[in-house]
């Protein structure tokens, strides 16, 4: 039952992943809400798999999911953007190598 | 998450910070900050879209027990089933942005929320569900296409998957339309009766003319809109004349004409006081689409009671078998 007493109107959210095809990862579609795991597939089922190509569904309550944080995105992912040495564009071959 | 009414230094460079965001074509996400506004804009907008998706049910829903064949009633049945889910996936992105989907169903069923004005007209013929496809699903897919680009990420990304599906919506609408204006000359005079009375209205689904429509600038300053009303209208128009033209069939316009200068269709006024009339509430349906929203609300519960029960059935037999 939706607990109304803590705020809770309605039933827990559920954030859903689809596999478009074989060897596709799993992409976020969008979220539902459901009383639990099970259900929460059968709905994902038909609210984001009505059409052939989705191969496998992962629900996941969206109170487990954890996000980096918004206000600091610039230093929290700094240490990947000042790291040129890590691109193959920073190395210099000879000239005159084809097909490296 | 605290939002202030004053605005202080620290919200004026928030503020700076997420105008040049847009004004660079960057994408907001949930968790990004953004003006009260803003929120308040997309939520007035995306709930709108996902009740008008909906109520859209209703008219079309109307007619899955009298589709004239299996084929159709198939067709008829996935694409009413589409239209819930279209509107799941409009809810589910307004949530993000801070609202519940409990209270936005709940505006919904007490009358407080809009949704479009074109699901308050009653579906009187099977000409119907074909004029519905082509038109409504029409004008849907040239607003939605826009929509698709707009600078809210989780509302871009829903209309995106929705553009995807409503094109079978249009194809079988206008499918049913060429069927029935080349038969007999009665189901010819059914089609055409169903594209008169739907031409208008459709129109109207763009909403009021750009000079009455004080949201927009704002909105496309925002990149929530990327075309005004009165662009997305012209360009209904300019998809559809043909399209009647190949079929055969006349649109209820005498001013209908090309214009060689603008090429496009110039078109007639549009009756603006029957489109507030029915956003109003005086529609020629209004009352009976949110009575039977109400209805199948309250005639669903024992489905989520089942739902509940059931799930509660499993977490005791999982504990019990934990334990």
């Amino acid at each position: 039952m939706p607990d109304a007493s803590n705020g809770e109107t309605q039933w827990p959210l559920w954030e859903i992943f689809a596999q478009e095809g074989e060897g596709a990862p799993h992409e976020h579609v969008g979220s539902l809400h459901a009383p639990d795991a099970e259900l929460a597939l059968q709905n994902a089922r038909d609210v984001y798999a009505r059409r052939g190509s989705i191969v496998s569904l992962w629900v996941v309550p969206s109170v487990a999911i954890t996000a980096s944080p918004s206000d600091e995105a610039g230093p929290f992912f700094e240490p990947g953007a000042d790291k040129v040495y890590r691109h193959p564009q920073f190395y210099k071959i000879p000239r005159g190598i084809k097909g490296f | 998450m605290p939002h202030d009414a004053q605005p202080n230094p620290d919200e004026t460079a928030l503020n700076e910070r997420f105008e040049a965001r847009i004004a660079a074509g960057e994408t907001i996400e949930p968790k990004d900050w953004m003006p009260e506004r803003y929120r308040h804009q997309l939520i007035r907008m995306m709930s709108q879209h996902a009740h008008s998706e909906i109520v859209g049910m209703l008219p079309e829903g109307n007619w899955i027990t009298r589709a004239p064949s299996l084929k159709r009633k198939m067709s008829l049945i996935a694409k009413v089933q589409d239209e819930a889910g279209h509107g799941l996936y409009i809810y589910c992105g307004t949530e993000t942005l801070g609202v519940d989907r409990a209270e936005l169903v709940d505006q919904l069923l007490t009358g407080k929320a809009k949704y479009s004005s074109i699901f308050n007209y009653p579906t009187l013929s099977w000409a119907d569900m074909g004029t519905i496809g082509w038109f409504v699903d029409g004008a849907a897919i040239v607003n939605q296409t826009v929509l698709a680009k707009a600078s809210y990420g989780p509302y871009a990304r829903a209309m995106i998957r929705i553009c995807k599906e409503e094109n079978f919506h249009k194809k079988q609408g206008y499918e049913i339309i060429a069927t029935l204006a080349s038969g007999t000359p009665a189901q010819n005079a059914m089609a055409q009766d169903a594209v008169n009375r739907w031409w208008w209205p459709s129109l109207m689904m763009f909403g009021p003319s750009d000079a009455d429509s004080p949201n927009t600038a704002e909105l496309i300053r925002w990149r929530v809109k990327r075309k005004t009303n009165d662009e997305l209208r012209q360009r209904f128009v300019d998809l559809t004349v043909p399209q009647a033209q190949a079929v055969g069939l006349t649109l209820p316009d005498p001013a209908l004409k090309y214009n060689e200068d603008t090429q496009h269709w110039d078109f007639g006024p549009i009756d603006w006081d029957e489109f507030w009339a029915v956003v109003k509430g005086n529609g020629p349906c209004n009352r009976e689409r949110l009575q039977a929203r109400r209805d199948a609300h309250e005639k669903g519960a024992w489905v989520r009671d089942a739902a509940d029960s059931y799930a509660a059935k499993h977490q005791r037999a999982q504990t019990s078998s934990a334990a």
